[in-house]
């Protein structure tokens, strides 16, 4: 589903161009959940905005394939039409745009790219309804304005509620657990294993080892000053918690074998 | 002299003949009230003439552009071809609609007129006819034209216009919505309609004035809307502004609030060539309380201007205002909000905020509050922002699907909307937000 080849990008600094990403390798197949951890800094972040196309980025080097589709010289809301969503590690509050109509605008957007006509009043109400529940959503906050008074709690369940809403193929949730308690974790969790089949694909960004014990991955990568310098199984999760993120940087050498 | 002095000149002598013609029909009335003022007005007028940019107050807008065209009166209502369901089409729904043509009410096209114990709603002209003596002890009584030439001239010409009164404790649910078109379908016109608003103690009402052109010709507008609130009344006033690009627009709202009385005004302009919109609103007494909201959405070489005061002559009152500007292509806003706080105006709370968006790089926006505040114990504030459309929010948005156009109209939407939500009759306030998705997605 996503190949990502020798990825090399800068973000654009007031001091010029700052290189972030500095070769990095992934590749994500239909039905797979991959963790990404990493220290603070490492690039996960940034990662994730070079593949929803956020602007100040600018790549240097390699490719990124999606569904053998060049990604990087699509929109943002091209990619996101493609089926690509990210649950944002901070997201935005919008005063004056109620949640209703942001979403019911994407979804008709994203419906109107493939040639479908609008989705009734009808349907897209049930619709929120049916997902709301997912995420375990008061409705109530759906005529609120996008995140605006939202607490961390909430914002983060909204994306997830977003995500359900769009049905992407393949989602990146940047920490999507900090800042939960853990009632609200499981809440967020258990709506990513509904959501989970065989035809999405997951890219879980976390900096611990928690919420993969709710979020089972199949594959966890250490990201290390902008590269994957290890990957394995879920139990390299549970050895980095035991060791801590300076085991990697004393270990850089030997983990790289 | 310079080109357009001479040009100035010429529309200026044009006035001065119509003028003497009118003096000339007045056949021994001179002497009357009205007549006096007017031609103290022109007089006025005529050794003021029309603003030029040395004046502070119009340092950013240049009005040679509108002298250059030989603009025609009428004196009364002229032929015209525009048919009921045309000017139906305008109308709102469950309010008193009344049509003004070039400044001078067209019965036929109107709704009934109110006419009753409570309240009166027509036209000025006819009010001056039935009672002379009321409307002489209001008109010109606080829209000051020794200091302001359009106003005078408005002053001067004065024929016809709305007049709205409302008698002591009526409460009137049912709004007045008040079209004044320019026809500008085969000429080049010049317009002054001149409107007079009376709310006696504990009276209130809902009005909206909405002025926009039909045809393509050039067209002048040149508006004074007079407003008295007596103590405990209680208006909500709009003033919608939708012209092309062939028109200019200069409109005065002067309002006068004596104590407890409570003013609201939303002006809207979607366009036209050069605008000038003039809100003036003084305090004579005490616990009196005035909002006043705006949008400007400008696109093209458009020129919007507005110009606000709040006149705090006397102690515990309260004033808000909140103008907002969304400004494209080469178009230029400008907003001069005075504060003026009197000595002894202790008390005053008195707040000012102004936000535009600039959508393009030609764009400009001259924004200055201009607060004068002569008391100590006064609460003020005022802030004023430019910029463009948030980047994070922009992407938040596409990252969902929404493409970058419908991204920018929820985000414009959204801005506006705190302006839009000021307007309380309902039919008004949905034709706003439908016209500013027009204009937006255009
Ligand atoms: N817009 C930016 N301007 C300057 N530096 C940035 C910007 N975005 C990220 N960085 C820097 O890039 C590095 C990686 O950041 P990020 O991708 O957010 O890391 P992570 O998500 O792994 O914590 C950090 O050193 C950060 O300071
Ligand atoms: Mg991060």
């Amino acid at each position: 589903m996503l190949e990502i080849k020798n990825l090399k990008a800068k973000v654009e600094t007031d001091e010029g161009g700052k290189e972030i990403l500095k070769g990095l390798n992934l590749q994500i197949k239909a039905g797979e959940v991959h963790a990404i951890m990493g220290p603070n800094g490492s690039g996960k972040s940034t990662l994730a905005s070079v593949l929803t196309g956020r602007e100040g980025y600018e790549v240097e080097e390699g490719e990124v394939l999606f569904e053998g589709k060049n990604l990087l010289e699509l929109a943002p809301e091209e990619r996101a039409r493609e089926g690509i969503f990210l649950a944002f590690q901070y997201p935005v509050e919008i005063p004056g745009v109620s949640n209703t109509n942001f979403l019911k605008t994407a979804v008709n957007d994203i419906r109107k790219s493939k040639g479908e006509d609008p989705m009734s009043s009808v349907d897209f109400l049930k619709m929120i309804k049916e997902k709301a529940k997912l995420v375990d959503i008061d409705p109530q906050m759906l005529g609120r304005y996008v995140n605006v008074g939202f607490s961390g709690g909430e914002k983060k369940r909204n994306e997830i509620f977003q995500l359900a809403m769009l049905n992407p193929k393949l989602s990146i949730l940047d920490e999507t657990d900090s800042g939960l308690d853990i009632d609200a974790l499981k809440i967020v969790a258990d709506g990513v294993n509904k959501i989970r089949s065989k035809d999405n694909a997951f890219i879980v960004i976390t900096h611990y080892q928690r919420l993969l014990n709710y979020i089972v991955p199949d594959f966890v990568h250490v990201m290390y000053e902008g590269k994957i310098v290890k990957s394995g199984d879920k139990s390299l999760a549970l050895h980095l918690e035991e060791y801590g993120y300076d085991w990697v940087a004393e270990h850089l050498e030997e983990i790289a074998k | 002299m310079t080109k357009t002095e001479i040009e100035n000149t010429d529309l200026k002598l044009k006035l001065v003949s119509d003028f003497q013609k009118f003096e000339k029909s007045l056949n021994g009335k001179a002497n009357s009230i009205l007549n006096k003022i007017k031609i103290d007005a022109f007089d006025c007028f005529n050794r003021l003439g029309f603003p030029v940019k040395k004046l502070e107050e119009w340092k950013y807008t240049n009005i040679n552009p509108v002298l250059k065209h030989d603009f025609k009166q009428s004196t009364q209502l002229a032929k015209h071809t525009l048919t009921k369901d045309f000017v139906g089409k305008y109308f709102l729904k469950d309010a008193v609609n009344l049509v003004f043509i070039n400044g001078f009410f067209d019965e036929s096209l109107s709704d009934k007129i109110t006419d009753n114990d409570s309240c009166y709603s027509g036209s000025l002209a006819e009010a001056t006819t039935k009672f002379g003596d009321f409307v002489e002890q209001h008109f010109s009584k606080y829209a000051d034209f020794k200091s302001n030439s359009m106003t005078a001239l408005n002053t001067a010409f004065s024929k016809d216009g709305a007049f709205i009164y409302l008698k002591k404790n009526s409460v009137n649910n049912i709004p007045v919505h008040i079209l004044y078109i320019s026809d500008a379908v085969n000429n080049v016109m010049l317009s002054q309609p001149r409107n007079l608003i009376v709310l006696e103690e504990g009276s209130s009402i809902k009005i909206s004035e909405d002025y926009f052109t039909v045809g393509s010709n050039y067209n002048f507008t040149n508006a004074v809307t007079e407003i008295y609130c007596a103590q405990n009344s209680n208006l909500e006033h709009y003033k919608i502004q939708n012209d092309g690009d062939n028109s200019f627009h200069i409109g005065t709202t002067q309002v006068h609030q004596e104590r407890d009385s409570k003013f609201s005004d939303t002006t809207v302009s979607w366009g036209g060539s050069i605008i000038r919109n003039n809100l003036n609103s003084v305090f004579n007494g005490t616990n009196t309380e005035c909002h006043f909201y705006g949008l400007y959405l400008l696109d093209g070489k458009q020129h919007v201007d507005n110009h606000t005061l709040a006149d705090h002559k006397m102690p515990n009152c309260f004033s808000n205002e909140l103008y907002k500007g969304i400004i494209d292509g080469s178009a230029t806003g400008v907003f001069n909000g005075k504060i003026m706080v009197h000595p002894d105006a202790q008390k005053t709370n008195a707040y000012q905020s102004n936000n535009n968006i600039l959508l393009s790089d030609d764009a400009t926006i001259y924004s200055k509050p201009q607060l004068e505040i002569f008391a100590d114990d006064v609460k003020c504030s005022h802030g004023a922002t430019s910029g463009q459309l948030s980047k994070e929010e922009m992407f938040y948005l596409r990252s969902r699907g929404i493409s970058e156009n419908d991204a920018r109209i929820l985000l414009l939407n959204a801005f506006a909307s705190d302006v839009i939500d000021s307007v309380k009759i309902d039919a008004l306030r949905i034709k706003l937000y439908h016209t500013l998705q027009l204009k937006l997605k255009s």
